[in-house]
């Protein structure tokens, strides 16, 4: 990358809060929906979760299991029928969910950059990328005039994106999904933000394109010294970017911990399940399914919402979810799971 | 011994969409060939837009092909009339890749299973009924649930629908294009799993159209490789996966993102300016790729 990348133009990322504590703290988070026949449902329960400076959270879970609502909540993007009902989301010494809308405008965008999964839908059809980036440094008072749009050109080079000058002129229609991705990251980044939260960034794309955005989102994360939380549903990206990860079922995070122990000794059965799904290469040889389907909202058991799919499903997992239980041991550290074999009381070892 | 599908030469275009773009054709499908054997899954790989879903329909005259001859159980499908193609079509199913999209959300799932039985004008009414309440049962669904509709259902069991649907007339091939790359990850095995144990009681061949390697790797015996309408490589899976010969298929290879990092390999980058269209070479024993 040139020397004259746009982020030369700013000091490093300034924060408020003292070096050692976690950038984006989220704690007994709850957001609660609103169905259409009138019952409230939690899509998100009791989530916590702390991201620090330039580190790495990958967020897994299947479709329904509430990752992407926890991302719109720490944004407080959710709309009605959605709403958060409980919980603290502290990001850089404040809580989000004390802000009001111009306080958050000022953070949106500025501070937490975000990248979704369908380009096509988060840019705006009718302005050039090139416009949109300029708008946005612009808006958060970084520069104006034609020196927002140099710095749109900037973004986008720094985005990889051949022929920065040309394509900033170009609308987003005019781009191939890669292309889109990698303006839709350039307008994520183009006000300097601390933490970029990213959800499912490649999944609409092919395989080495997604390579080749993954690549990016390394460099620029290095470069910018970043916090990214990253939401996907394929556990091998999440092994190729993260270093920590929590793994999302029914709305809480059922295993939590760094990426190299959590995926060579999963405690929790639905992450186990989870890897030993995966195509493991051996022609013939029979996949290792998880039996049932994935609950939808409104339709979470009580209890630990895996029980009824739950090889090891013991009598109190019917009733109750359970509680967050700290690992222990070597294997254990900075490991958190929400299973009661695990718990002490239940005998479950571990 | 002759192959149970042999597709030759298999060419198809399309009009450049849009009066704004001024006409001209893309090539979508460009000269492809190859066979499919009794009894095995054959692979057809790519990446978006490459052809693999355009030849899958091609071979079932779903798309009518530009040129090119189908060869299947010794009859070319690209000649045959309306009446002796919809015969032939017994023998030759499909199952769509969107379980969302490919079940008429008006029709209850046991009509849904029964359709090509009356199409096809087999059986009475009840012989029909029975059939679908067999069918049901054999792709792990309860026949209980024939009058149910299709959002009753999850992605999952919607599959497995489809699955009957496709199985209904016995086919001796079916054409699955992404059959489970809508669903969610730990539903996948379920119904990989199931396309299997099909294959090994009912003896089916398939025809896998996918673009997840590590998939492809798992289920298919060989595998060919699209890229922009043409194969570019094929080979027996081991071969493909162990000792790719074609620059594309290793760089779509190193592309794949690996949960074990003793499995992690060097990214190969692909030139996509540099391709030029070679014939395909064998390079070892059953191993043919594009290249010098």
């Amino acid at each position: 990358m040139k020397s004259q990348t746009p982020f030369a133009a700013f000091s490093a990322n300034t924060v408020n809060s003292p070096p050692d504590a976690p950038l984006l703290s989220v704690e007994g988070l709850q957001t609660v929906f609103t169905l259409a026949d009138g019952r409230d449902a939690a899509a998100v329960s009791d989530l916590s979760l702390s991201l620090r400076r330039g580190e790495t959270l990958g967020l897994v879970g299947e479709s329904g299991c509430g990752k992407s609502v926890t991302a719109l909540s720490i944004l407080r993007l959710v709309m009605p029928p959605g709403r958060i009902t409980a919980g603290r989301i502290v990001f850089d010494g404040r809580d989000l969910l004390t802000l009001d809308e111009p306080a958050l405008r000022k953070i949106r965008g500025r501070r937490i950059g975000f990248v979704f999964q369908e380009p096509m839908v988060a840019l705006n059809p009718v302005y050039t990328i090139g416009r949109q980036i300029a708008e946005t440094v612009a808006v958060h008072g970084l520069a104006r005039g034609a020196a927002a749009k140099a710095r749109a050109v900037e973004w986008l080079e720094a985005a990889r994106v051949p022929e920065p000058a040309r394509r900033a002129r170009e609308y987003p229609h005019q781009l191939s999904g890669g292309l889109r991705q990698r303006a839709m990251i350039a307008l994520a980044l183009c006000a300097n933000p601390a933490l970029l939260i990213a959800d499912e960034p490649t999944t609409a794309l092919d395989v080495t394109v997604q390579a080749e955005i993954l690549d990016l989102l390394r460099d620029l994360r290095a470069s910018l010294g970043l916090a990214l939380l990253l939401i996907t549903h394929d556990l091998g990206v999440v092994a190729e970017m993260a270093d920590r990860v929590a793994v999302m079922y029914g709305g809480r995070i059922v295993e939590d911990g760094p990426v190299s122990a959590v995926f060579h000794s999963p405690a929790h059965p639905y992450t186990r399940g989870l890897l030993a799904c995966l195509p493991d290469a051996t022609r013939g040889h029979r996949l290792v399914a998880i039996g049932g389907t994935v609950p939808s909202l409104g339709h979470f058991p009580p209890g630990c919402a895996f029980a009824p799919r739950c090889g090891d499903r013991l009598e109190e997992c019917s009733v109750a979810p359970p509680g967050i239980t700290a690992l222990s041991g070597d294997s254990g550290t900075g490991r958190t799971v929400r299973c009661y074999l695990h718990q002490p009381s239940s005998g479950g070892g571990a | 011994m002759t192959p149970l599908l042999a597709v030759s030469h298999l060419v198809r275009d399309f009009k450049r969409g849009g009066w704004l773009r001024g006409g001209g054709t893309v090539r979508a499908v460009d000269d492809v060939s190859f066979d499919v054997r009794q009894g095995e899954t054959f692979g057809l790989v790519g990446e978006s837009g490459c052809g693999k879903t355009t030849t899958g329909r091609c071979i079932l005259r779903l798309i009518e092909p530009t040129s090119g001859q189908v060869v299947f159980r010794g009859t070319d499908l690209a000649t045959l009339n309306a009446r002796n193609l919809r015969r032939a079509r017994r023998d030759l199913q499909i199952v769509f890749q969107d379980p969302y999209s490919s079940l008429n959300p008006r029709m209850r799932v046991g009509a849904i299973v029964e359709e090509p039985l009356i199409i096809h004008r087999i059986g009475t009414r009840d012989e029909r009924k029975a059939r679908a309440a067999e069918l049901f049962g054999l792709v792990g669904l309860d026949p209980a649930h024939a009058g149910r509709f299709p959002h009753e259902f999850s992605g999952g069991q919607r599959q497995r629908i489809g699955l009957a649907r496709a199985l209904a007339l016995n086919p001796s091939l079916v054409i699955a294009d992404e059959p489970v790359s809508a669903l969610d990850v730990s539903v996948q095995a379920q119904v990989v799993n199931l396309l299997q144990d099909l294959q090994t009681r009912l003896g089916l061949t398939y025809l896998f159209i996918a673009h997840d390697l590590r998939l492809v790797r798992q289920v298919c015996d060989r595998v060919a490789v699209m890229y922009r309408g043409r194969i570019v490589e094929m080979a027996p899976a081991e071969a493909l996966f162990g000792a790719p010969a074609h620059p594309y298929t290793r760089a779509l290879l190193s592309a794949v993102p690996r949960v074990s990092p003793e499995d992690r390999t060097v990214r190969v980058v692909f030139d996509h300016e540099a391709f030029r269209p070679l014939a395909l070479r064998e390079v070892a024993t059953d191993h043919l790729a594009a290249v010098e």
